[in-house]
C-alpha cells in the first residue's frame, strides 16, 4: 500500500504550488487546484481504507503495515529517527476522517471565502495544514509525529492568525501557538524521557507490550514515581494542550477567531483530537504500565466536559458554544480511553472513544459549517441577532438540526450509538463517573437546543438586506456530512477498531441507553420552552446569579493565566533574569566585544604587504613549530 | 595486471585530461563562429565528466603503488567538480564581456589544469606523484592569479602567489628530501612505516607539512591570502577558497592519517595550538575589513581552522565531519561569491559599504548573500550549522573540550563580522544602492543551486551517513 505516500505528497505539492505562485493565480483556480488535489486525497484514503479493511487481516487481527520507513537521522547505536508511513486500524480511520472534512471544508471555502483577500494564502495554508495532520497520523515513531505536531501548531497559527490585520485574530494566534507550544514542551521532554530509557521512538516496540522495552523506565525512580509514569504523564500533557483539557483549554475559545471553516476543520475535526490520537496511539504503554496515569486521564476527562459543558451554556457568540462544546466532546473521548482496558468486552472504552472521534468529527464540522452558513447571512456571530432562520435558510436548518439531534444522543443519529458506548463504558468502570457523565450529555442536550432554537425559532430580526441560503458550494457540504450524521451509527465499528485488535461485536446496554436517551430529551425540552417563542428574555433565577456570572467569565481561568504570568512571571522571575541578563551575560559578551577590538587593532602590522616579511614569517614559523615540537 | 589496467584505475583524472585537451583543442581550431559556443561547451563538457566519475569504484592501485585509489576519493573529486562547475557557471558572464573576451580559452583550460593536479595530490601513493600534482596545481593558479592583464593589483597579487609558492614548495622538497634520506623510500607505505621519533625526521615532517598549511592557509603562514585574495579576479578567488582550500585540506587529513599515524600526538599538538591561532587571528582581522574579496580572505582563514578541528579527533567521525564540513563551505561560500562576482561585473563594486541598501535595489541577491552568511557563521537550520555542529561533536568525543570552547567563543565573534554584511545590505540607509542589476542564467542557476543546498543540506542525514561508510579503511 505504497501509494499512500501520495496522501501526504499531494497536499505538501498543492501547498508548494499555491505558495509559490500565490500571487500569479486567479481565486478561482487555487481554489480549483487545492480542492481538486484534496479530492485526489480524498479517493485514496478511502481506498486506502477499503483495501486495509478487507484484506489486512491475519485470523481475526488487524496487521500493522509498515509501507515505507526510512532511517532519517542516526543519533548513536540504537537510537535513530525514521520517518515512515504506519498504516494500522486508528491510523486508516484518521485517514478517512481528516480527508473527508478537509475536502467538505475545502468545497465550503470555495463559497464562504469568496472575494477574501489572501484566498490564494488561505488554500495553500488548508493545504499544509492537511499534509502535517496526514503526517501526524500516519507517523511510524514517535519523534516523526513530534515534528508533525508542530508543524500542526504552525498551520493552526497561521489559519487563526488568516484576517492579520485584525487585532483580536492575531491576539487568538499567538495565543493558541503559545499555550500549545507550552504544552509540546512537556511532550517533547517526555519523548526525551521515553527514549532514553526504552532507546525508541518507534511506536511497532514501544506498543508491542513488551515489558522487557520499559524494563529500565519502570526501575529507575524520580520523585515517587517510575521514570516510565512521568514520561507518559508529560506526554499525556502534550496531548491535553492539543486537545484543549482542562487547564490548557484556554485557547480553542479564542481561535473561533479564524474562519469558520478553519474552525470546522481544525478546531471541531482534527487537530483538537490530536491528543485523543495521540493517547490511542500508545494505548497499550498506558493500559499495561501505567494504568495510574490512564486513570488520571479519565478524571482530567471527566472535569473538562463538565466544565466546559457549563461554560457553553452561557455563552452568547455561537461559534464559542460550538468551541466549548468541542471541549466537552473531547472530554468525553479522554474519559472513554482513560476507563478502558486493554481486551475484550472490558477494550469497549477504546472502542467508544475512537467511534465518538469518528462520528464527532462529522457532527461536528458539520455544525461548524451551519454556524458559518449562518454567520455568513447574518454577519454577526451573536445569537442575540439570530433568530427565525429556518424558513429562509431551509438546507442549513435542517442540517444543523440533524447535527444537534446527533450530539444531544437521540437515536438514530450517529451520535447517539458512539455516547452511549462511551456512557456503558464509564459505568462499567464506576458508576459515579457514568452518573456524572451521563449529567454531562444531559447538559450538552440542552446548550445544543439553546443554540438551535435562539437561531433558527423565535422572533425574525431585522436585517440591512433581505436574508437567503447560502450558496451550492456552501450547502452541499452539508448535505453530505449530513449522511454520516445521520448514518455514521450504524457502522460496526467494533468490527475495526478496537485496542487489542480483535474484532467485537457491539451490544447495547439498554438501560444505559435509555436513561441517556431520556436525559437528553429533558435538556431538549427545557431548552424549547426557554428558547423556542422567548416572549421575555430569559431572565436567571437569582439563586444561579453568581454561577451565571462565573460562567460567562469562564471560571476566571484566563484571569488566572494572566495573574499568574503578567504578575508573578514576568514581575518576578522575569525581572530578576533581566538584570542578570543585562549586567552578567551582557558583560560577559561585551567584555569579549572589546577585547576583540583591542587585539584586533594591535595585530593590523602583521599584514604588512610585503612579501620578504611574509616569507621571513613563514621560516620562522616553521622553525619555531619544529623546536616546539622537538623540545617540549 | 595489464598496463592498461593501469589507466582504468586512474580514470577520472584519464577523463578530465582528455576534457582539457578536447577544450584545448576545440579553443585553437574553432573560428570566430564556433568559439561562441566554447563556453557552453566547456561546462556542458566539465558537468558531464562530473557525472560519469560520480559513482565510486572498488579501491585499488596503480602503476605499482604510485597512484592510489580508495572510494572516499571520488566523493571529494565530486565535490570539487561540482564547485568547480558551480565556478564556471559563475565565470560565464565575466568571459562574455569584451574585456576578457580573449582570454577565456586559458581560463578553462588552466583552472582544468589545476584540477587535474589536485587529483593527482589526492590520490598519489608516492612523494614524486605527490609534488608533480602539488606543482600542477599551484602554478598554472598563479596564472589565473595574474589574469587581469590590466589590473596592477592583479599583478601584484600573482607574483606574490608565485614567489611564496616557490618558497613553500622549497621548505616543502626539503623535508621530502630529508624524509628520503632517512627512511630510504619515496613510496607512502614505505616510509610510514620507516618512520620513527628521530628528531632529523620529526623536523623534515614539519617542513613537509609546512608546504600543505600554506595551501590551507593556516596561521602563521597564511599572509598572502588576503593580498592574493584580494588581487585576483573573483572567480579565481573563490576557487582559491574554495577547490584549492578544500583539496588542499583533504590531502594533508589523509596524509597525517595514513602517512604520519606514528606522529599522532606530534600532530595533535602542533594542529591544537595552530587551530587556536588560526582561527582567532582569521577573526580578528576579519572584523576591520571593508572590502568583501578581502574580508572573505580573513573568514576562509578561520573557516580553515574549524576544519582542523575535524581532522585532529583523528577519528572516523572527524574524518567524515571534515569532508561534510568541506562540501557544505564549497555551497556557502560559493553562494558569497556568485552575488560578489555579479555586481562586480557589472558596477566593479567589492567593498561593504557599496552594498548599503542592496535589499531595496536588489532583493533576491540579497537574500542569497544573507543565506550564506548565515551559513558561514554557523546559525541554525541552515547547513553550516550543522557542519559546525558535527565538527564540534567530533572534537568533543575525542576530548579536546578546550578548543571546542575556543572555538564556539570564536564563533560568537564571528557573529558580529558576518551579520555586518546582512546589516549592510538590509538595514542600513543608502542614498545611491548599487541600482538593480540582473545576471545572466548560468549564475542564477549556480545561485539557485547554492541556496538550495544551504536550506537543505543541513537537513538531509544520509548524506554524512554516505560520507562516514566510505570513509572507513582510510
Amino acid at each position: 500500500m505504497e501509494y499512500t505516500l501520495f496522501v501526504l505528497l499531494l497536499p505538501l505539492a498543492s501547498f508548494v504550488f499555491l505558495g509559490l505562485l500565490s500571487n500569479k493565480l486567479s481565486h478561482k483556480a487555487s481554489g480549483m487546484i487545492g480542492t481538486a488535489s484534496l479530492l485526489m486525497v480524498a479517493l485514496l484514503s478511502y481506498f486506502a481504507a477499503g483495501e486495509y479493511f478487507m484484506t489486512q487481516k491475519t485470523g481475526a487481527l488487524f496487521q500493522t503495515l509498515m509501507p515505507l520507513n526510512l532511517t532519517w537521522l542516526n543519533m548513536g547505536a540504537n537510537l535513530h529517527i525514521d520517518m515512515g508511513i504506519l498504516l494500522d486500524p486508528i491510523s486508516v480511520m484518521m485517514l478517512v476522517v481528516i480527508s473527508t472534512v478537509s475536502l467538505m471544508v475545502h468545497i465550503y471555502s470555495l463559497g464562504y471565502m469568496k472575494g477574501e483577500k489572501g484566498f490564494q494564502r488561505y488554500y495553500a495554508f488548508l493545504s499544509l495544514f492537511t499534509f502535517s495532520m496526514m503526517g501526524l497520523v500516519l507517523s511510524t515513531n514517535i519523534f516523526q509525529m513530534y515534528i508533525f505536531w508542530e508543524l500542526v501548531g504552525v498551520s493552526s497559527y497561521l489559519l487563526i492568525g488568516f484576517y492579520y490585520t485584525k487585532p483580536t485574530a492575531v491576539a487568538a494566534a499567538k495565543k493558541a501557538f503559545i499555550v500549545t507550544r507550552f504544552a509540546d514542551m512537556f511532550f517533547l521532554i517526555g519523548i526525551l524521557v521515553l527514549s532514553y530509557y526504552t532507546q525508541t521512538f518507534d511506536f511497532g516496540t514501544l506498543t508491542s507490550g513488551n515489558s522487557a522495552v520499559f524494563q529500565q523506565a519502570i526501575s529507575t525512580q524520580f520523585l515517587g514515581a517510575s521514570a516510565l509514569v512521568w514520561a507518559m504523564a508529560l506526554i499525556f500533557v502534550g496531548g491535553a494542550g492539543k486537545s484543549a483539557m482542562f487547564p490548557l483549554h484556554i485557547w480553542l475559545p479564542d481561535a473561533m477567531e479564524g474562519p469558520t471553516p478553519v474552525s470546522a476543520l481544525i478546531h471541531a475535526a482534527t487537530m483538537v483530537v490530536a491528543g485523543v490520537y495521540l493517547v490511542a496511539r500508545l494505548f497499550p504503554v498506558y493500559v499495561l504500565f501505567t494504568p495510574e496515569v490512564l486513570q488520571g486521564i479519565a478524571y482530567v476527562g471527566a472535569f473538562t466536559s463538565m466544565f466546559a459543558a457549563l461554560i457553553a451554556i452561557v455563552q452568547t457568540d455561537i461559534k464559542r458554544v460550538l468551541a466549548f462544546s468541542t471541549i466537552s466532546q473531547i472530554g468525553f473521548m479522554m474519559v472513554a480511553l482513560g476507563v478502558s482496558k486493554f481486551e475484550g468486552h472490558e477494550g469497549l472504552g477504546y472502542m467508544a472513544s475512537m467511534f465518538h472521534l469518528f462520528t464527532h468529527a462529522m457532527f461536528k464540522a458539520l455544525l461548524f459549517l451551519g454556524a458559518g452558513s449562518v454567520i455568513h447571512a447574518v454577519h454577526s456571530n451573536e445569537m442575540e441577532n439570530m433568530g427565525g432562520l429556518r424558513k429562509q435558510m431551509p438546507i442549513t436548518h435542517l442540517t444543523f438540526l440533524t447535527a444537534c439531534l446527533a450530539i444531544a444522543g437521540i437515536p438514530p443519529f450517529s451520535g447517539f450509538f458512539s455516547k452511549d458506548e462511551i456512557l456503558s463504558a464509564t459505568y462499567l468502570y464506576n458508576t459515579g463517573l457514568g452518573v456524572w457523565m451521563t449529567l454531562v450529555a444531559g447538559l450538552t442536550a440542552f446548550y445544543m437546543f439553546r443554540l438551535y432554537f435562539s437561531i433558527f425559532w423565535g422572533k425574525e430580526k431585522q436585517h440591512a438586506h433581505p436574508l437567503h441560503e447560502s450558496p451550492k458550494s456552501m450547502t452541499f457540504p452539508l448535505i453530505f456530512l449530513a449522511i454520516p450524521t445521520l448514518l455514521g451509527g450504524f457502522i460496526p465499528f467494533g468490527q475495526f477498531v478496537t485496542a487489542d485488535r480483535a474484532p467485537y461485536t457491539i451490544h447495547m446496554d439498554l438501560m444505559v441507553a435509555g436513561i441517556s436517551v431520556i436525559i437528553a430529551l429533558v435538556g431538549i425540552l427545557i431548552a424549547r420552552k426557554l428558547y423556542q417563542h422567548p416572549e421575555k428574555p430569559v431572565t436567571v433565577p437569582s439563586g444561579l446569579k453568581g454561577f451565571h456570572k462565573a460562567a460567562s467569565h469562564r471560571f476566571y481561568i484566563d484571569e488566572i493565566y494572566l495573574f499568574i504570568t503578567k504578575k508573578i512571571l514576568f514581575n518576578g522571575v522575569s525581572r530578576a533574569f533581566a538584570w542578570f541578563d543585562r549586567h552578567v551575560v551582557d558583560g560577559f559578551i561585551n567584555g569579549l566585544a572589546t577585547a576583540t577590538d583591542w587585539f584586533s587593532i594591535r595585530i593590523r602590522g602583521f599584514q604588512s604587504g610585503e612579501i620578504q616579511w611574509y616569507a621571513w614569517v613563514f621560516l620562522f614559523g616553521t622553525l619555531l613549530i619544529t623546536a616546539l615540537i622537538l623540545f617540549i | 595486471m595489464s598496463y592498461f589496467d593501469n589507466f582504468l584505475i586512474m580514470r577520472s583524472e584519464v577523463s578530465l585530461l582528455t576534457v582539457i585537451l578536447f577544450l584545448l583543442l576545440f579553443d585553437i581550431i574553432a573560428g570566430k563562429k564556433g568559439k561562441k559556443y566554447f563556453q557552453p561547451v566547456a561546462i556542458l563538457l566539465f558537468a558531464l565528466h562530473t557525472l560519469t566519475n560520480l559513482v565510486p569504484a572498488v579501491a585499488g592501485e596503480a602503476f605499482g603503488g604510485m597512484y592510489q585509489y580508495h572510494p572516499v576519493m571520488t566523493i571529494i573529486k565530486t565535490m570539487l567538480n561540482v564547485a568547480t562547475l558551480i565556478i564556471f557557471l559563475q565565470s560565464k558572464h565575466v568571459f562574455d564581456g569584451n574585456e576578457m573576451k580573449n582570454q577565456r580559452g586559458e581560463y578553462y583550460f588552466l583552472t582544468l589544469s589545476t584540477l587535474l593536479g589536485m587529483y593527482l595530490m589526492i590520490s598519489s601513493g608516492h612523494f614524486l606523484l605527490f609534488f608533480i600534482g602539488l606543482e600542477t596545481a599551484s602554478i598554472p593558479l598563479a596564472t589565473l592569479v595574474a589574469f587581469s592583464k590590466h589590473c596592477k593589483k592583479s599583478a601584484e597579487a600573482g607574483a606574490k602567489f608565485i614567489l611564496l609558492s616557490a618558497f613553500s614548495s622549497g621548505i616543502l622538497l626539503f623535508g621530502i628530501s630529508y624524509l628520503y634520506g632517512t627512511t630510504g623510500s619515496l613510496y607512502f607505505s614505505e616510509v610510514s612505516t620507516q618512520i620513527s621519533h628521530n628528531p632529523l625526521q620529526i623536523m623534515a615532517f614539519i617542513f613537509f607539512l609546512s608546504g600543505l598549511f600554506f595551501k590551507v592557509s593556516f596561521v602563521p603562514f597564511h599572509l598572502w591570502t588576503a593580498d592574493v585574495y584580494e588581487g585576483a579576479p573573483t572567480n579565481v578567488t573563490s576557487y582559491l577558497s574554495v577547490v584549492s582550500k578544500g583539496s588542499a585540506a583533504f590531502v594533508l587529513m589523509t596524509l597525517l592519517f595514513k602517512l604520519f599515524g606514528n606522529y599522532l600526538y606530534e600532530w595533535q599538538t602542533l594542529l591544537f595550538w595552530i587551530i587556536i591561532v588560526t582561527i582567532t587571528v582569521g577573526n580578528l582581522f576579519a572584523l576591520r575589513q571593508q572590502n568583501l574579496k578581502r574580508f572573505l580572505a580573513f573568514s576562509s582563514i578561520s573557516q580553515a581552522g574549524y576544519i582542523a578541528l575535524g581532522i585532529i579527533s583523528g577519528s572516523v567521525l572527524g574524518m567524515t565531519t571534515v569532508i561534510y564540513y568541506i562540501f557544505v563551505y564549497i555551497f556557502s561560500n560559493l553562494a558569497a561569491f556568485g552575488v560578489i562576482s555579479a555586481i562586480e561585473s557589472r558596477t566593479g563594486k567589492t567593498d561593504i559599504p557599496d552594498y548599503k541598501g542592496l535589499y531595496q535595489t536588489n532583493p533576491k541577491l540579497s537574500f542569497v548573500m544573507m543565506l550564506a552568511m548565515f551559513s558561514l557563521a554557523g546559525i541554525a537550520p541552515f547547513a553550516g550549522f550543522m557542519s559546525k555542529f558535527f565538527i564540534f561533536s567530533a572534537a568533543a568525543q575525542q576530548g579536546f573540550y578546550l578548543l571546542v570552547i575556543i572555538a564556539v567563543v570564536n564563533t560568537i565573534i564571528s557573529l558580529y563580522y558576518y551579520l555586518r554584511v546582512v546589516k549592510a545590505m538590509f538595514i542600513d540607509q543608502n542614498g545611491q544602492p548599487i541600482p538593480a542589476l540582473r545576471t545572466d542564467s548560468w549564475n542564477r542557476a549556480s545561485l539557485i543551486l547554492c541556496t538550495t543546498a544551504i536550506i537543505f543540506v543541513g537537513l538531509l542525514g544520509f548524506i554524512l551517513d554516505m560520507i562516514e561508510k566510505q570513509s572507513f579503511g582510510i
